[in-house]
């Protein structure tokens, strides 16, 4: 089955490729080369091997978004007026005709009413920054259960929790900018978020705001934040993302062919650069869809920001919700006079505190694996999740510690469409805050190792075939069938866990080693993380299970109907070299 | 290595995983290249061909219709509309959305069906770099160190940290006048507009409240009478930036319940006028307006985070975030019978703040 | 059904279609007609009729109410979780009947702190004989008149006025608990906000007036008629106009587009990655001259 790759045709030409005159293209390239040398590193670079998987292309969502952000977002600059000066309203909509607000909002109020395709960009570019987020998010999930982040990826890792980071403050600075009641409501909040903040919190707050809130500087200010400094900084971050991930070469999955010294896929030029630039183009479609078609926020509903006025369902954007729900969860009355002042832990907790908590902890994950394990190699191959049911455990208690909050944010919404009461709801996410993850990482890591079991089962068994075949003295089995030597190869790459263990308390003099107590708290966290995976058979079980399975075998094999089961699959089809796939 | 002879490129032994030997199964390597029927059949790459042209000629034809929604359809005073929809949102964006999805799928299909498809392989390299490269930078650069002396000087060293740390001072104290002036007297957040004698309005229209005419059971959304200002009573024009200050510090709630329901707190007892009570509207915890009233409980919640408080009982927290009540305004009756404040709050309004207390 | 539709942003123009002066003549005629034929008759005996409403109000108070609001409507004042069974009805007005039976909130199908509003039990005439004899119990907000909630009698641009007028009404008064888009809203203890959607406004002026249930009320002390008249135009202007940016997720803010951003936008993107990166048909052929 092993091919000699550098003899099977990588082209579809019919022809052989030869060093014929130049095209246009080798002409211009020639050309470019003459002037910026750029042959040396294009060498390597235009045919650099990408491997193909679904959850590799998560990062590239938030990618074109960005794209289609930074498009949208230069559209919209050319009519919004980030000023707080106060005006008339004289548009075209009808509601707020004659209403005083700032310019800001009269100036999104006519990118929606007067500019043709306006609102449409409004609605993409608010579309685009909620898909950019999310996608952020699930990329960062891929990574995380994959261990993808492993040396020696680990700084690219800290660059995405950062992109992240800016990615939530570039929104929450966007969806305040037209300076409607609900962008004012939140830039309210965020008002009291800074007072909070013990010690320097109200000067901070009125330097934000030059002077007491609401004042006449914020939007001018968010605004050159939102297009200016938090954009550059993106893109000085987005490229050195990408610029670690060319030089560090993609992660793959194990397989046949798929080691850690190499990397299998397709060649940048063209499969790859077609399949990116034609998914930005989808990403780019599907955002144009939903703003075309789904409303989201309509400012003009909500009218200008007063600071008296109001609404129910008066949330953050998706991303913000679970510090608001943190917020909405924290019990009656934690505020605490200390020498005449006011801590205020009801929003220091859930707002200055755990946010940069989950995020430093975010930050410090591979780290923190890293020493656990004292695994200095460095890891290409990914790991499925249940090959590492500590880590995909410990996710998806972050995971259900961060869906409950969002929840919670969403309290009032869940109370009117269930039918069921803010109060129930509130009382109850303030326990599951804290039993939700515990349990989630209890059953996810069990989950882990009986996948494991199930793994091992099929290596030393095979698989269930669904036949049954019944014994001459009646007694009825399943029969098992081997997997293809394709699969147990996958399943069996991957590494045995080593559970690290302390070199004990005294060196070889007697002297206390200096770092005996770390290092024995990282045999304990070592001895955590491991003890109960389930390893991969060793050859010799392997042997001895094949060892058994002929046996039996031969025992069936005198009867009169020797059913193989191999005729109900196509195990036998996919086995063989000469018929390599079924045409569907 | 099991797979060495499929590998183009020459491999660093370096590399060779320590348990390769113990794999339980030996790598069978790649498996070896299929063909699509794309490339075995004419038939099929004329018709790939022919489904991915139709494609993009769509999705011209769709950019073409995006061109005709932009000039066909009004916006402004006058939409067009489809189907209860705005026509020229809804068609700009479906027509915009079906050309480049086509283009995407088109060069996805392309890509798929007919772009060589076989795997290749490319070797990885360790992404440190070679241990002669690194002595030679670590030499490089001790040796640039040396030259620079910096190390055998440390009074210069450190004078030199010590200038460019102080220059941190500048670049914060340059921020001093994000809120210039006077404009950072924290002491104002402790006053709000209202005054002895200034009467309550109805927000919006401005208009004051006779204290006869509120029922049990109403709620009134009122503001200071100094926003509103007219030349009847005199109050003087506010800026446009100051007004919405003095709004989001001066914004109250009126209710009215019966008077055996209210539990005075000390001291309060004559801050009401025959049931009609009055609270900051603006919430404790973090500033948002409330105004979710139940008259039948007297309670009083926060749209933004839920802190709800109690009316009749001096506005306690009886759930939710907050950790005060909200603060009471004393009220009084004018010699026309109209709402009027008895002085400003006794306390400041709103979210709280580090030296709150002590202002 | 005309998919297409050329209607007017400008409130004036909802009015000015060609067919605008027939249907006005018309319909002018049939109600001219219908008074006469209404109100000719019963000149005489108005006395007579009104009393005897009150008599068959009665009767059905007796059957239908009278279990929690007592024989008399003056209410069975037993406390239950902070609500009473069934509040007193003296002075409650007219309105407040014709508002409660009128949306079939009453009779209540079990107590509560939520009265939903469900198909009406009663038929106009029985609801008015109802009101009618709650009205006689102390005086009471009386049914308004059409002319009360109705912004028909202005001239234009006093219309644009009410209209925006009432816009800033409706957000400092009532989007707290029934939100931006009159979508309703969550209060304390299952309790909530019901949706404006669709409701007559008849009804909202006599909810206003009359505050019921849970809801504070805005009586004509509080919030003029006017005012309350400026909000139904209001929410019915706003429920003329067009759906300027697409389908409007249910108008419940940022958590249902959070939702769409999801299931939505990532859901469709992720499908795509995965049709992306799937294999495509092999063929058992091999190729000839590869």
């Amino acid at each position: 089955m092993s091919v000699d790759t550098s003899k099977v045709a990588t082209s579809n030409r019919t022809t052989a490729a030869t060093t014929s005159k130049p095209g246009p293209a080798g002409s211009l390239a020639t050309c470019a080369d003459d002037r910026l040398g750029l042959a040396t590193v294009m060498k390597k670079n235009l045919r650099k091997v990408f491997p193909d998987h679904w959850s590799f292309m998560l990062g590239e969502i938030a990618l074109w978004s960005f794209v289609v952000l930074l498009l949208t977002g230069v559209f919209l600059t050319l009519w919004f007026n980030p000023s707080m000066g106060h005006v008339t309203y004289e548009g075209s909509y009808d509601q707020l005709r004659g209403i005083g607000m700032s310019e800001s909002m009269a100036s999104t109020l006519n990118i929606s009413f007067d500019v043709r395709g306006g609102l449409l960009m409004r609605q993409m570019h608010h579309w685009a920054a909620m898909i950019f987020i999310a996608s952020m998010m699930v990329h960062l999930l891929r990574v995380a259960f994959t261990g993808a982040y492993r040396k020696p990826r680990e700084l690219n890792w800290v660059i995405g929790c950062i992109l992240l980071l800016l990615g939530t403050l570039e929104g929450f600075t966007g969806y305040s900018l037209p300076d409607d009641l609900l962008s004012g409501t939140g830039v309210r909040a965020a008002d009291g978020f800074l007072k909070a903040s013990p010690v320097v919190g109200t000067y901070m707050s009125f330097l934000l705001f030059g002077g007491e809130f609401p004042g006449e500087s914020i939007i001018p200010r968010l605004y050159i934040v939102h297009v200016l400094l938090i954009p550059g900084i993106l893109l000085a971050l987005i490229a050195a993302h990408m610029l670690l991930l060319v030089y560090h070469k993609h992660t793959q999955w194990p397989g046949p062919g798929r080691t850690e010294q190499n990397v299998v896929g397709y060649p940048m030029l063209p499969v790859y650069a077609a399949k990116a630039g034609g998914f930005f183009f989808m990403v780019f479609g599907v955002i144009s869809l939903m703003g075309g078609l789904l409303s989201i926020n309509p400012v003009w509903k909500f009218g200008p920001y007063d600071p008296t006025k109001v609404t129910a369902g008066s949330q953050p954007d998706w991303y913000m919700g679970w510090p608001d729900g943190a917020l909405r969860i924290m019990p009656t009355g934690w505020e605490t006079v200390l020498f005449g002042y006011t801590i205020s832990w009801n929003v220091l907790i859930p707002i200055l505190l755990l946010p940069p908590l989950m995020l430093v902890i975010l930050i410090l994950l591979p780290f923190l694996e890293g020493w656990v394990t004292g695994d200095k190699r460095d890891h290409h191959l990914l790991q499925r999740p249940r090959n590492a049911p500590t880590r995909t455990a410990v996710m998806v208690a972050l995971m259900t510690f961060y869906g409950l909050l969002w929840a919670a944010g969403g309290n009032d919404i869940i109370a009117i469409k269930l039918h069921a009461s803010i109060n129930q709801i509130t009382y109850f996410m303030r326990v599951a805050v804290f039993l939700g993850p515990i349990l989630a990482f209890w059953i996810t890591r069990r989950w882990c190792i009986s996948l494991q079991r199930h793994d091992n089962d099929k290596l030393l068994h095979g698989y269930e075939t669904g036949v049954i075949t019944r014994s001459p003295d009646g007694q009825y089995a399943e029969r098992h069938l081997p997997i293809s030597t394709a699969a147990a190869y996958t399943l069996t790459a991957r590494d045995r866990d080593e559970v690290f263990t302390s070199q004990g308390d005294t060196d070889a003099a007697g002297v206390a080693s200096p770092n005996s107590r770390s290092e024995k708290l990282r045999a304990r966290l070592s001895t955590w993380m491991y003890v109960h995976n389930v390893q991969k058979p060793t050859a010799a079980e392997l042997e001895e299970a094949h060892h058994h399975a002929e046996h039996e075998a031969e025992l069936t094999s005198g009867l009169d109907h020797p059913v193989d089961g191999h005729q109900f699959d196509d195990h036998r089809l996919r086995d063989t070299d000469d018929v390599p796939l079924r045409d569907h | 290595m099991s797979n060495d002879n499929h590998t183009p490129v020459k491999h660093d032994d370096s590399h060779v995983p320590v348990h390769a030997a113990a794999e339980p199964i030996a790598d069978p390597g790649l498996a070896p290249h299929t063909w699509r029927p794309t490339d075995v059949d004419p038939r099929a790459e004329k018709r790939a061909e022919r489904q991915i042209a139709a494609m993009f000629i769509a999705a011209m034809i769709s950019a073409v219709l995006f061109v005709v929604a932009y000039f066909s359809f009004e916006v402004g005073d006058n939409w067009d509309t489809f189907a209860g929809m705005g026509a020229s949102t809804v068609s700009l964006g479906v027509t915009l959305g079906i050309s480049l999805l086509l283009i995407g799928v088109g060069i996805i299909h392309l890509a798929r069906k007919l772009m060589a498809d076989a795997e290749m392989v490319e070797m990885r390299h360790p992404a440190a770099s070679p241990p002669e490269d690194r002595e030679a930078t670590l030499e490089a650069l001790n040796a640039g160190l040396d030259e620079a002396g910096i190390g055998r000087r440390p009074l210069v060293r450190n004078t030199m940290l010590g200038a460019v740390g102080v220059l941190g001072l500048p670049a914060v104290v340059l921020l001093r006048d994000l809120a210039p002036g006077s404009t950072l007297d924290i002491g104002k957040l402790a006053t709000t507009i209202w005054e002895p004698g200034m009467r309550l309005v109805r927000d919006v229209v401005g208009t004051p409240i006779l204290a006869s005419e509120i029922e049990v059971g109403d709620l009134i959304n009122a503001a200071p009478e100094a926003l509103f200002p007219t030349e009847e009573n005199g109050y003087p024009e506010l800026e446009a930036g100051d007004e919405q200050v003095q709004k989001a510090k001066g914004a109250i709630i009126v209710v009215r319940m019966d008077p055996d329901d209210i539990i005075a707190m000390t001291g309060r007892e004559k801050w009401t006028v025959d049931g009609i009570i009055c609270y900051s509207k603006i919430c404790t915890h973090v500033g948002c307006p409330i105004s979710l009233y139940e008259r039948t409980t007297h309670h009083v919640l926060c749209p933004c985070h839920q802190s709800t408080f109690d009316l009749a009982d001096s506005a306690k927290v009886i759930f939710g975030p907050a950790a005060r009540p909200l603060p009471q305004l004393p009220l009084a009756v004018d010699e026309e019978g109209h709402l009027v404040a008895q002085s400003d709050f006794n306390e400041p309004v709103g979210a709280s703040y580090w030296e709150r207390e002590k202002q | 059904m005309r998919v297409l539709n050329r209607t007017a942003g400008r409130l004036s123009r909802h009015r000015r279609g060609p067919l605008a002066g027939l249907a006005v003549l018309l319909l002018g005629l049939l109600i001219s007609g219908s008074l006469y034929t209404a109100f000719a008759p019963a000149q005489a005996n108005n006395q007579a009729s009104e009393t005897d409403q009150v008599a068959q109000g009665k009767e059905l108070f007796l059957a239908s109410c009278a279990f929690c609001h007592g024989k008399n409507g003056e209410g069975i004042p037993t406390v239950r979780d902070g609500y009473q069974l069934g509040p007193s009805l003296i002075g409650a007005g007219a309105a407040a009947v014709d508002f409660q039976v009128g949306t079939g909130r009453m009779p209540l199908a079990s107590p509560g702190a939520q009265a939903p509003r469900k198909p009406v039990a009663f038929n106009d005439e029985e609801t008015a004989a109802l009101a009618a004899f709650v009205a006689s119990l102390a005086p009471g907000p009386a049914v308004p008149n059409e002319s009360d909630y109705s912004i028909e009698g202005l001239s234009e641009t006093e219309r644009e006025e009410a209209i925006s007028r009432g816009g800033q009404i409706f957000l400092t008064n009532c989007t707290a608990c029934h939100n931006f888009n009159g979508s309703g809203g969550a209060m304390p203890r299952g309790g909530y906000a019901p949706s404006l959607h669709g409701v007559e406004g008849k009804y909202i002026f006599e909810a206003l007036l009359t505050g019921p249930q849970a809801m504070p009320n805005f009586s004509n002390g509080n919030l003029s008629p006017d005012e309350k008249r400026d909000v139904i135009a209001y929410l019915g202007s706003i429920e003329d106009n067009p759906e300027y940016a697409g389908f409007s997720l249910g108008g419940l803010g940022p958590v249902s587009e959070g939702l769409f951003a999801w299931l939505v936008g990532i859901g469709s993107l992720v499908g795509a990655a995965v049709w992306i990166a799937s294999h495509t048909t092999r063929s058992k052929k091999s190729k000839v001259n590869a």
